[in-house]
């Protein structure tokens, strides 16, 4: 059977780093993922990574408190700290692994504004930072010859007597099943932004760790926290980078008034994304938009700086909206992009399960809180998946392998497998289910909410679960079976988007990227706290955390 | 917008695998990407048909494939632009790599040719303890070839591979020039000596034939043989000239720089090191006796362009360091 210490499933950056982490450290570590590694979603990641380096007079504790601030006081100030105090030697270390970052006039590490911070800290390469990171994790991925299991889809978690053995994974290209034993696991399966419809993330980002660590007992915790990136492109809703407006970039309303004067009038355009997004989304409701969208002006930063630092999501405009933004505003709108909550997880990446772990944006081990800023990401994944690898590395030497029957395991999963494939061909395909649960999810779990619009998301979901559960697959054969994995990724799909509807209807207040119109104050007396879905008998259970505050405390929040 | 997708499709379960042609007829929007038909196809038409795809916006490099007998990406290429007077077009699996199934196909060759170059950073010496110094001309220079995305458009479409196999490609060329030219790779000057000699060697950067395919193909503008041609620079430059592609470059400049025109006679035999090579002599011998009986033969006295002392003029004005025409930064290579 193929065996392993620790295996990592998802090779996007943490992925990559927590398996490079765990290899050099002595485990015998494998990498699964459904698709190849540069083909992962934090290529998608444009604008840049945040670190507070000592020597440009930027002082990390800074960084904490724009993080702290930027979360609404929700993200846990423990993880934050261990975060921003790592980004510079994290940032160093990626740039010895060989990335091309922009420098400045004395060849030293270029940095560019971003949203929600009092300072220029996020190193960047060009408009294309996360896929330079994530293409120099590959190439010391094939340094550390981890063994990577590359398009194989993991279809189930192997649970024995309570204890995680496991997974089931179906090689893409042959359609056989696979059993593979490991120590520890590690989730780095990204997000679940295919839930909504429009998304600024990619197809394949669809919540499969979520969901099987969900399934399998662990809490998702703040899943209400549902980052609207503010510029993304009318129609297609593809990313225009944060990075725009940390070059210059204004946003207009349809009189060419740079509205954000009235929300944040220090920061302006560079205010937290959840204040730019509810800006634009106010002046859109109260018809200052055109056909829904409002306008990112990049005219006035001209062609130089535009072709050097911003040249492809220009490409992107021409494209996909046939806009030049050298030429003339590009019209955007509050976006779904990001999703703070995820699996929770200790400063180790521990999640609640032992043996299993999570890093990235699968998992919350809590530095985002109710916001994240702009650039952190990169910085959590890269951080995080390290330490995971290093824990999972170490937690292995003492632990056993958990024992299950081989045959028993796959012929169970098969039978699984068959019985969809086999299913009539006369329901809805699982298309149409998803587009009926993403346009749900953006009309009801919104920029804006009320009980009111997320019970309906909540019903809509609980309808369209049965649909799916005789949802056919049209395609019968085992080779490259896309029509089998979409089929099983809406299944994942269906689980996290409740844990998202019930966790924004239990937040009765308005935090972060949750603004509840019913509920239009923070209410620190009782919400101060994190919510945590767990699988319950007919739907999530819902309980408490209290938020970790080491220094700083909750103020109001102005930028 | 109503267009037809002609689709060159194949299924390796069938009872008789084997491509064929299928047509679907879609209704779209306007400003569609031909990715967003085939997706319509798949969620709305077909379950079966088979692509990968992932991001939409050109940086994930999964939906590389022939559009209209060109590799592209699908999620770049917008419809309107490329639908034929009746509205059509055809979209094919990328060439080179062997099909999986349709649109998909076994990227094995290609992650093969990347490995074989070593593709990770190897400065000498230690670390230094911050960033390493560097123009930012330096990292611009390279991020115009760290855009590259994997696609396999380039590979798809290159005509040697199509029909040399062995050849490194310009994917993995490219990206070993990511290294070469990388002020931080190699030794401490930045020059990454052993990777310029591993390059030089056969099936490496002589094997270019300058088609051009892989610079139209590319959908990141990286242009792969622009690439290929700085390689082949710097490993002149750091004196990598014993192999067959850098004498040929160096037998044509010369031949070109004394005569005005090329010695087509004596340029194959200097390009495998002189007549002393026995072997690629013999080898030469069936092609030299067809040229002969069929009155082929290129003369065997060389004779001058008139008013050669142009051209003389023109190769001292691009390199007048060169007291003859030898291999210099702006010789025009062949």
């Amino acid at each position: 059977m193929l065996e392993h210490d620790v295996l990592v499933i998802g090779a996007g950056l943490a992925g990559m780093r927590a398996a490079i982490a765990a290899s050099a450290n002595g485990a015998n570590t494998a990498i699964i993922s459904k698709v190849h590694p540069v083909r992962s979603h934090s290529n998608a990641a444009q604008g840049g990574i945040n670190a507070a380096l000592l020597d440009r007079g930027d002082d990390w504790e800074d960084h904490a408190y724009d993080t702290i601030k930027g979360s609404d006081f929700l993200g846990d100030q423990d993880a934050i700290e261990i975060m921003c105090r790592s980004a510079g030697s994290a940032l160093i270390d990626m740039e010895h692994m060989g990335v091309t970052f922009n420098r400045d006039d004395e060849g030293k590490l270029g940095t560019r504004a971003f949203g929600g911070q009092r300072r220029a800290r996020t190193f960047f390469v060009g408009d294309f930072t996360g896929q330079a990171l994530l293409h120099v994790m590959f190439e010391q991925l094939i340094k550390s010859q981890v063994r990577s299991y590359e398009e194989w889809f993991v279809t189930s978690l192997i649970i024995e007597d309570g204890q995680v053995g496991g997974v089931m994974a179906l090689e893409i290209r042959t359609g056989q099943l696979h059993a593979i034993r490991a120590k520890t696991i590690i989730f780095c399966t990204g997000g679940c932004g295919r839930i909504f419809e429009p998304s600024t993330n990619a197809l394949i980002v669809t919540g499969d760790g979520m969901a099987l660590a969900y399934n399998a007992g662990a809490g998702l915790m703040d899943m209400e926290m549902v980052q609207y990136h503010p510029t993304t492109l009318a129609g297609s809703g593809v990313l225009l980078s944060e990075a725009a407006r940390g070059e210059g970039a204004y946003l207009r309303d349809k009189n060419g008034n740079r509205f954000m004067e009235k929300y944040a009038p220090n920061m302006m355009e560079l205010a937290s994304r959840d204040v730019v997004s509810r800006a634009e989304q106010t002046e859109i409701n109260a018809g200052n938009g055109v056909n829904g969208c409002v306008f990112l002006d990049c005219t006035h930063l001209g062609e130089a700086l535009i072709m050097e630092k911003l040249s492809q999501i220009r490409e992107i405009g021409i494209d996909l909206a046939g806009v030049d933004m050298i030429k003339e505003p590009v019209p955007i709108r509050p976006g779904m992009h990001y999703i703070m909550g995820g699996i929770k997880t200790d400063i180790d990446g521990q999640t609640s399960i032992p043996g299993v772990y999570a890093a990235g944006e699968c998992a919350n081990v809590s530095v985002h809180g109710g916001n994240r800023l702009g650039a952190n990401s990169l910085l959590d994944t890269i951080v995080f998946g390290e330490r995971s690898g290093n824990h999972a590395a170490e937690a292995c030497r003492s632990l056993p392998f958990v024992d299950f029957n081989e045959d028993e395991v796959v012929a169970r999963e098969e039978r699984r497998i068959s019985e969809m494939l086999e299913r009539p061909d006369n329901g809805d395909r699982w298309g149409a289910i998803r587009q009926a649960m993403g346009e749900s999810m953006v009309r009801n779990v919104a920029v804006f909410r009320d009980e009111q619009s997320i019970s309906e998301a909540v019903r809509d979901f609980s309808a369209l679960r049965d649909r799916y559960a005789t949802v056919p697959v049209e395609n019968k054969n085992r080779i490259f079976n896309t029509d089998l994995i979409f089929a099983l990724e809406l299944g994942y799909m269906l689980d996290v988007a409740d844990t998202i509807a019930y966790s924004a209807l239990e937040r009765r207040e308005s935090r972060g990227a949750n603004a509840r119109t019913d509920f239009p104050e923070r209410d620190d007396e009782n919400w101060l706290k994190h919510i945590v879905a767990r699988k319950g008998e007919v739907g999530p259970e819902l309980s408490y955390l209290p938020v970790t505050i080491t220094k700083w405390q909750p103020e109001e929040r102005k930028y | 917008m109503d267009v037809t997708i002609k689709i060159r499709r194949y299924d390796p379960e069938a009872e008789q695998p084997g491509s064929y042609w299928e047509e679907f007829a879609v209704s779209v929007p306007d400003n569609a990407t031909v990715l967003d038909a085939l997706i319509k196809i798949r969620e709305e038409m077909d379950g079966t048909l088979t692509l990968r795809c992932s991001c939409r916006s050109a940086i994930c490099g999964s939906c590389a494939m022939r559009i209209n007998g060109h590799a592209g990406l699908a999620c770049k290429t917008a419809l309107a632009l490329v639908v034929d007077e009746n509205n059509a077009i055809t979209v094919e699996p990328a060439g080179v790599m062997r099909v999986i199934k349709d649109l998909a196909v076994d990227f094995e060759l290609f992650w093969d040719k990347i490995r074989a170059v070593e593709p990770y950073l190897q400065p000498a010496g230690a670390e230094p303890e911050g960033e390493y110094i560097a123009s930012n001309e330096s990292m611009l220079h390279l991020s115009g070839v760290t855009a590259c995305i994997m696609c396999g458009a380039c590979v798809s479409d290159c005509t040697v591979l199509e029909v040399d196999p062995t050849f490194l490609g310009p994917a993995a060329l490219a990206k070993a020039y990511r290294f070469t030219a990388d002020p931080r790779d190699g030794n401490r000057e930045g020059v990454s000596r052993e990777r310029l000699r591993n390059l030089s060697e056969a099936t490496g950067m002589w094997d270019c034939t300058r088609c051009n395919e892989c610079v139209q193909a590319c959908p990141k503008g990286v242009a792969p043989m622009d690439r290929i041609m700085a390689l082949r620079e710097q490993a002149v430059e750091a004196g990598f000239t014993n192999n067959n592609g850098a004498r040929h470059t160096n037998a044509f400049t010369e031949s070109v720089g004394h005569s005005g025109r090329l010695d087509e006679l004596r340029l194959p035999i200097k390009s495998v090191g002189g007549v002393t090579n026995i072997g690629a002599m013999l080898s030469y011998a069936p092609v030299g006796w067809r040229a002969l009986t069929h009155g082929k033969m290129p003369p065997i006295r060389h004779k001058n362009v008139e008013n050669v002392e142009n051209v003389r003029r023109l190769f001292r004005k691009l390199d007048p360091e060169l007291a003859g025409p030898q291999i210099g930064r702006n010789s025009p290579f062949g």
